[in-house]
C-alpha cells in the first residue's frame, strides 16, 4: 500500500541527499524565514518542506501532479488536517506502547505486536470511513488514487481477517510445534502449527493420544526442566511473532509515509493562510521545460521579505521570455536584492509543486539552482577574498548542469572595476554560450555597459527604478545600466538624515 | 620422487621445529616485527618457525619461487584460501565435538567434521586439476592429492558420510506443548502459522524493517529436556541412529598427514603473499630478487625497511624508498649525514631485504639482485650499556671481534654507529682499524657512520649520504643517495609557494 501524494508512482523520501549548496541557498535565499512559517515551528515538517523546496523537480509531470493535489488540499482544509492528526496519533501511540522490562524475547515481542496492530486497525478503519464519506469530493488524481485505494485494500472482510489473528495470537500457552534436528542433532527450525484447524483428524489424535513412552512430563520440583520447556514454547513462536512485529512495523511505515507527505501540504497550507490574511497573493505557476527560456510573471514579491515585514511588500512585473542574461544595475537598496531572491525562492516553490507569490508566473524549470553572493562577512585582503570568491565559483562550475539557474550577487567585486569587469565578462560569456540562465545583479559599470553596446538578443537588463528626487519604489524596470549607483543617494539619505537628528 | 612437503624440496633440510628460534639479528633488523605482522592472525598454523630458517641453497629458494609464481594466480589463491577455510572450520567441528559430553551430539559434530574434510579435498582437487601449474612443489601435491581423492578408502568415507547426513536431515517430529507436559510424535506436513499471518499483512510492506526474531543462542550442549525428547525421536527413526554409532567408532583415523602439513605449510605462502598485499595495494613495489651465491654485485631500487612501512600504512605518512648498488669491487655502503635521516633504516632495508631474499620471499623493490649470505651478523648500539663507558666500548669491540672471527668472505655484516660512547680520536683509529679487517675478508657491509672519513676508506668502500630539502633544511626526505660525505649541504634556495594568482585563477575558471 502506497500513498503517492507526492509522486504518481514514487514514495517521497525524506532522508533523500541534499543539494551540495544547500548551505548556500539557505543562506542567499533567507529561506529560514520561509521554513519558520511553513513548519510554525514543527521539526517533521521543517524537515520534510527543507528536503522538499530544496531538491527541486525537474519533471513537470510530478510539479503539475503535486499542483492538483495541493488544489484539493486547500479546498478540504479541515479533512486534511484530521487525517494527518490521526497519523501522527497512531505513530505516537505506537511509540508509546511498553516494551517489558525483559527486552528482546517472542512473547512480549508477540503480546505488544497484538496490541500495537489494535491501535493501528483502529486508525485505519477511520481513514477508511473518511475515504467513504469525503472521497468522492477530491478530483486531483493523486487523491483520488489514494481513496479508492483505501476502499480496496481495507474491506470489511479484511479487517475481520486481521481481527482472527489477533484472537488466535493473544494466547500463546498452548503450542503446536514441528522441528528438525540441526547442527550437532540439537532442535532447530522450530515452526508453530495453527491449532483453529483441530478437525484434522491427527490433531486430535496427537493430542488426546495417552502414552507415558512419548510424554514427557515436567515435575514441580525441576525448575531447570520448566525453563527449558518455556524456552521450547519460545522458540516454537519466535517466528510468528517476528511476523506480526515485522508487520506492525510495515503498517508503521505506511503511517509514517502518509504523515511525511501530508507533512508537505500541511506546511503549504500553513504558508497559504498566513499569505491571505495579509492580503498578498498567491498563483499556481506554469512552469515550461527546462531548454526552453521563459520568465514572464505579474505582481511577483520577496515571500521572506513578506513573512519578515507581516505586511505586503513591493512587487515587479517582468514579460522576457527567450532571455537567458539578466543585467541587474542600479540604485542602491533600490530593491535589487529583493528582486534576484524572489526569481529564486519562487523557483524552488514552483519546482516543489507549490504556489508562488505572484499574481501570475511562468518560467521554464531548472536543472538545479545555484548561488553565488558576495560574502561579506570575509574581511581578509583583497587578493584573499577575490581568491575566496573565485574558488567557489570554480565549484559551483565543477557541480553545473546543462539549463542550471545561476544567481549572482555582486560576484566579482572583491577587486577593482577594470579586473573585476573582466572577470565577469569570461565567465558570462562562457556561461550564455552554455545557455545557463543567470541574473547577475552587479555594479561592474564597465562591463554592464560592454554587454549592453552589443546589444544581444538574449540578454535583457533591469535597473532600480529611481524617481527624481532619489526616491526609491524598490521595483524594477527594464533599462539602461548607468554609470553610478547612486550611492550618494545613500550616502545622503544616511548621512542627512543623521545631521538632522 | 614422491611429494613430501610443499616448503622444501628436500624435507631433510628443516631441524627439528621445538629447536628453532630467532636468529640474534631479528631484533636488531626489526625482522621480529616483520613476523609477527606476517603472521598475525594465523596463530593456528605456527608458522614462525618456517621464518627462522634461511635456505642456503639456491634451488631451494627457486623451489618457492615457483610455488609464489603459481600463486600469482588469483584463481589458485582463492582455491588454497577456500580449501584453508574449509580445514579451519573442520577443526572447530572437531574441538566441538571433543568437548560434547552427550554421545548423539558428539557424534554429530564428527559427522560434520568429516563431511568438511572430504569436500575440501574434493573441492581442493577439482579446482588444481584445471590450473596450468608450473612449480614442482604443487604439480607433486596435485600428483598426491589427486591419488589419495581416487583411493577406495576415500570414496567409502565419502559415500557414508553422506548417506547418513541425508538421513538425518529427513529427521522430523512434532511437539505439542500444555502446560507441564511435551508430547514428541512424527511429523505430520502442516502450514507455517507466520507465513499466514504475514500473507494478511503482506499490502503494507514497504521496505526492510527491524528483524524480531531473537537469535536463540546457538548452544553447543542440550539440556535435559532435549535430551529426553531426542531420546524418543531416535525411537522413532532406529536405523538411522545406530548407523551414525557405527560410522563414529569406525572412521577416527581419517586424516591424511601429508595433507594436514600441506595445509599448515602452505600458509607460509599465503601469510607472505597477504602482507605484501598490504604494501602493493599503496603503490609499494615488491620483485622477485635474483639471488646470487657468487657475485656480489648486489642492488635494490626502491626498497624499504618493511618494519617502518607497516607502521605508516595505518597512519598518513608516505614510504620513502631508496635505491643501492653495488658494482666491480664496491662492498661495502658507507652511511653518513644529518641524524634522523633515514641512515638506520636504510642499513636495517639492506639486511632484511638479503634474509626475505633467502627465505624464498619477495622483497621490497622494483628489482632486486642479492647475495645468498652464509651469516648473517648486526652490530647496533645497545642502549642498556650506556651507563659504562668503558664497559661499553670494551663489549662493542668484543662483540665485534666475535663477529670478525665467524666471519667469512661470504656473510653480511650491518654495523649501526659503532664507538659512538669514545672520542673522535679513538673513534677514527678503532673504525680503520675493523675496517682493514672487513675489506680483506670481501664480504658485504653496510656501516652506519658519524665518521666522514670512514667513507672515503678506499676503492671497496662507496658513500651513501642522508638527504634534507634543499628548501628547507630542517625537512628531512628520508632519501639516501650515493655521493661523497661533503659534510651537510646548506644550500637553501627559496621557491615560489603560490600559484594562485588572478591569471592562473582565471584561466581555471575558462570553461
Amino acid at each position: 500500500m502506497k500513498t503517492y501524494l507526492m509522486y504518481p508512482d514514487q514514495d517521497f523520501n525524506p532522508q533523500q541527499e541534499p543539494p551540495w549548496n544547500e548551505r548556500e541557498l539557505i543562506q542567499d535565499l533567507e529561506l529560514n524565514t520561509l521554513f519558520k512559517t511553513m513548519s510554525s515551528g514543527d521539526a517533521f515538517l521543517l524537515n520534510v518542506i527543507k528536503r522538499a523546496l530544496l531538491n527541486s523537480q525537474v519533471d513537470l509531470n510530478v510539479i503539475a501532479y503535486r499542483q492538483a493535489v495541493l488544489k484539493d488540499c486547500i479546498k478540504h482544509a479541515a479533512i486534511i488536517r484530521e487525517m494527518y492528526a490521526l497519523t501522527v496519533n497512531a505513530i505516537a501511540k505506537e511509540k508509546e506502547e511498553y516494551w517489558g522490562i525483559f527486552g528482546k524475547y517472542p512473547p512480549a515481542t508477540l503480546s505488544r505486536a497484538v496490541k500495537v496492530m489494535r491501535i493501528f486497525i483502529e486508525a485505519l478503519k477511520r481513514l477508511r470511513s473518511i475515504a467513504d464519506e469525503q472521497g468522492e469530493t477530491f478530483v486531483s488524481s493523486g487523491f483520488t488514487k489514494f481513496f479508492s485505494m483505501l476502499k480496496q485494500e481495507l474491506s470489511d472482510e479484511y479487517f475481520s481477517e486481521m481481527e482472527e489473528h489477533l484472537l488466535e495470537l493473544q494466547s500463546h500457552d498452548t503450542v503446536l510445534i514441528s522441528a528438525e534436528l540441526g547442527k550437532g542433532n540439537i532442535g532447530t527450525n522450530y515452526v508453530l502449527h495453527t491449532m483453529q484447524q483441530k478437525k484434522r483428524s491427527w490433531i486430535e489424535r496427537f493430542i488426546n493420544f495417552e502414552s507415558s513412552e512419548y510424554t514427557i512430563v515436567i515435575s514441580n520440583q525441576d525448575n531447570a526442566g520448566a525453563t527449558a520447556l518455556s524456552e521450547l514454547r519460545d522458540r516454537g513462536i519466535n517466528l510468528v511473532a517476528n511476523a506480526l512485529a515485522q508487520s506492525c512495523d510495515h503498517i508503521l511505515s505506511f503511517f509514517k509515509m502518509l504523515q511525511t507527505e501530508l507533512a508537505f501540504y500541511m506546511a503549504c497550507l500553513n504558508l497559504h493562510d498566513q499569505l491571505l490574511s495579509q492580503g498578498e497573493p498567491i498563483c499556481f505557476p506554469v512552469p515550461a521545460p527546462a531548454d526552453e527560456r521563459a520568465l514572464t510573471f505579474s505582481g511577483l514579491y520577496d515571500v521572506c521579505l513578506a513573512l519578515g515585514l507581516k505586511q505586503k511588500v513591493a512587487s515587479n512585473d517582468l514579460d522576457a521570455n527567450g532571455k537567458c542574461l539578466f543585467i541587474i544595475t542600479g540604485a542602491n537598496q533600490g530593491g535589487k536584492s529583493t528582486f534576484l531572491r524572489s526569481i529564486g525562492v519562487s523557483q524552488l516553490m514552483m519546482q516543489c509543486g507549490m504556489f508562488v507569490p505572484a499574481e501570475s508566473f511562468q518560467a521554464n524549470i531548472g536543472s538545479q539552482l545555484l548561488t553565488h553572493y558576495r560574502r561579506k562577512e570575509d574581511a581578509t585582503m583583497k587578493s584573499g577574498k577575490l581568491d575566496e570568491e573565485l574558488n567557489r565559483m570554480n565549484k559551483i562550475v565543477n557541480n553545473m548542469t546543462d539549463n542550471a539557474i545561476l544567481l549572482l550577487n555582486e560576484s566579482f567585486a572583491a577587486t577593482n572595476e577594470r579586473e573585476g569587469s573582466e572577470i565577469a565578462r569570461q565567465i558570462l560569456s562562457a556561461l550564455l554560450k552554455k545557455r545557463i540562465k543567470v541574473f547577475f545583479v552587479t555594479h561592474l559599470f564597465e562591463f554592464a555597459h560592454d554587454f549592453y553596446e552589443k546589444s544581444l538578443p538574449d540578454v535583457t537588463f533591469l535597473r532600480a527604478e529611481r524617481k527624481t528626487g532619489g526616491k526609491r519604489t524598490f521595483r524594477l524596470v527594464k533599462g539602461e545600466p548607468l554609470q553610478t549607483s547612486f550611492g550618494e543617494d545613500l550616502f545622503d539619505n544616511v548621512f542627512l538624515k543623521g545631521e538632522k537628528n | 620422487m614422491s611429494f613430501r612437503s610443499i616448503l622444501f624440496k628436500q624435507v631433510e633440510r628443516l631441524p627439528k621445529e621445538e629447536y628453532l628460534v630467532p636468529p640474534p639479528f631479528f631484533v636488531d633488523l626489526n625482522l621480529d616485527q616483520v613476523v609477527e605482522s606476517i603472521t598475525a592472525g594465523k596463530n593456528e598454523y605456527n608458522l614462525k618457525p618456517f621464518f627462522y630458517v634461511p635456505l642456503n641453497d639456491i634451488d631451494e629458494i627457486e623451489y618457492r619461487h615457483e610455488i609464489f609464481r603459481d600463486l600469482e594466480n588469483e584463481k589458485l589463491l582463492e582455491i588454497i584460501k577456500s580449501f584453508a577455510r574449509s580445514f579451519q572450520k573442520k577443526r572447530d567441528h572437531l574441538a566441538t565435538a571433543n568437548k560434547l559430553y552427550y554421545k548423539l551430539q558428539k557424534e554429530a559434530w564428527f559427522l560434520d567434521a568429516v563431511d568438511i574434510y572430504c569436500k575440501a579435498l574434493l573441492d581442493l582437487a577439482q579446482g588444481l586439476s584445471h590450473l596450468d601449474l608450473k612449480s614442482r612443489g604443487f604439480l607433486g601435491f596435485r600428483e598426491y592429492l589427486a591419488n589419495y581423492v581416487s583411493s577406495t578408502s576415500f570414496d567409502q568415507l565419502l559415500s557414508e558420510t553422506e548417506q547418513i547426513k541425508s538421513n538425518l536431515s529427513t529427521v522430523k517430529y512434532t511437539l505439542f506443548i500444555a502446560e507441564n507436559t511435551i508430547k514428541v510424535g512424527k511429523y505430520e506436513p502442516q502450514r507455517d502459522y507466520s507465513e499466514e499471518v504475514n500473507r494478511t499483512f503482506e499490502k503494507f510492506k514497504q521496505g526492510a524493517v527491524k528483524n524480531y526474531l531473537v537469535d536463540f543462542p546457538n548452544r553447543m550442549s542440550m539440556n535435559h529436556i532435549e535430551e529426553r525428547i531426542l531420546e524418543i525421536v531416535t525411537s522413532l527413526y532406529p536405523e538411522i541412529f545406530s548407523r551414525l554409532d557405527h560410522y563414529f567408532t569406525q572412521n577416527e583415523n581419517y586424516l591424511d598427514p601429508i595433507i594436514a602439513a600441506f595445509d599448515r605449510e602452505v600458509q607460509f605462502y599465503i601469510a607472505s603473499i597477504e602482507y605484501v598485499e598490504r604494501f602493493t595495494q599503496t603503490g609499494l613495489k615488491f620483485c622477485y630478487p635474483k639471488i646470487s651465491d657468487s657475485s656480489k654485485e648486489v642492488f635494490d631500487y626502491e626498497g624499504f625497511d618493511l618494519a617502518l612501512a607497516h607502521q605508516f600504512l595505518v597512519g598518513d605518512s608516505s614510504v620513502v624508498c631508496n635505491d643501492f648498488h653495488l658494482e666491480g669491487k664496491e662492498r661495502i655502503l658507507v652511511i653518513s649525514g644529518p641524524n634522523q635521516g633515514g641512515k638506520t633504516t636504510f642499513a636495517r632495508t639492506f639486511g632484511q631485504l638479503h634474509y626475505m631474499a633467502c627465505l624464498g620471499c619477495l622483497v621490497p623493490g622494483r628489482k632486486a639482485q642479492l647475495f645468498l649470505f652464509d651469516k648473517l651478523f648486526t652490530h647496533f648500539e645497545n642502549e642498556e650499556n650506556i651507563k659504562n663507558l668503558r664497559g661499553k666500548l670494551q663489549d662493542d669491540l668484543v662483540r665485534i671481534y666475535e663477529i670478525l672471527r665467524e666471519a667469512t668472505p661470504n656473510s653480511i655484516i650491518i654495523m649501526n654507529e659503532i664507538f659512538t660512547s669514545t672520542t673522535l680520536k679513538d673513534a677514527i683509529y678503532l673504525s680503520k682499524k675493523i675496517m682493514e679487517r672487513i675489506v680483506e675478508l670481501d664480504l658485504l657491509c653496510v656501516c652506519v657512520t658519524f665518521l666522514d672519513e670512514i667513507s672515503k676508506f678506499g676503492e671497496t668502500t662507496v658513500s651513501m649520504v642522508s638527504t634534507v630539502a634543499p628548501e628547507n633544511p630542517a625537512l628531512r626526505t628520508y632519501k639516501i643517495v650515493r655521493k661523497p660525505a661533503d659534510g651537510i649541504s646548506h644550500a637553501i634556495s627559496i621557491v615560489e609557494k603560490y600559484h594562485l594568482t588572478f591569471d592562473n585563477l582565471q584561466e581555471r575558471l575558462n570553461l
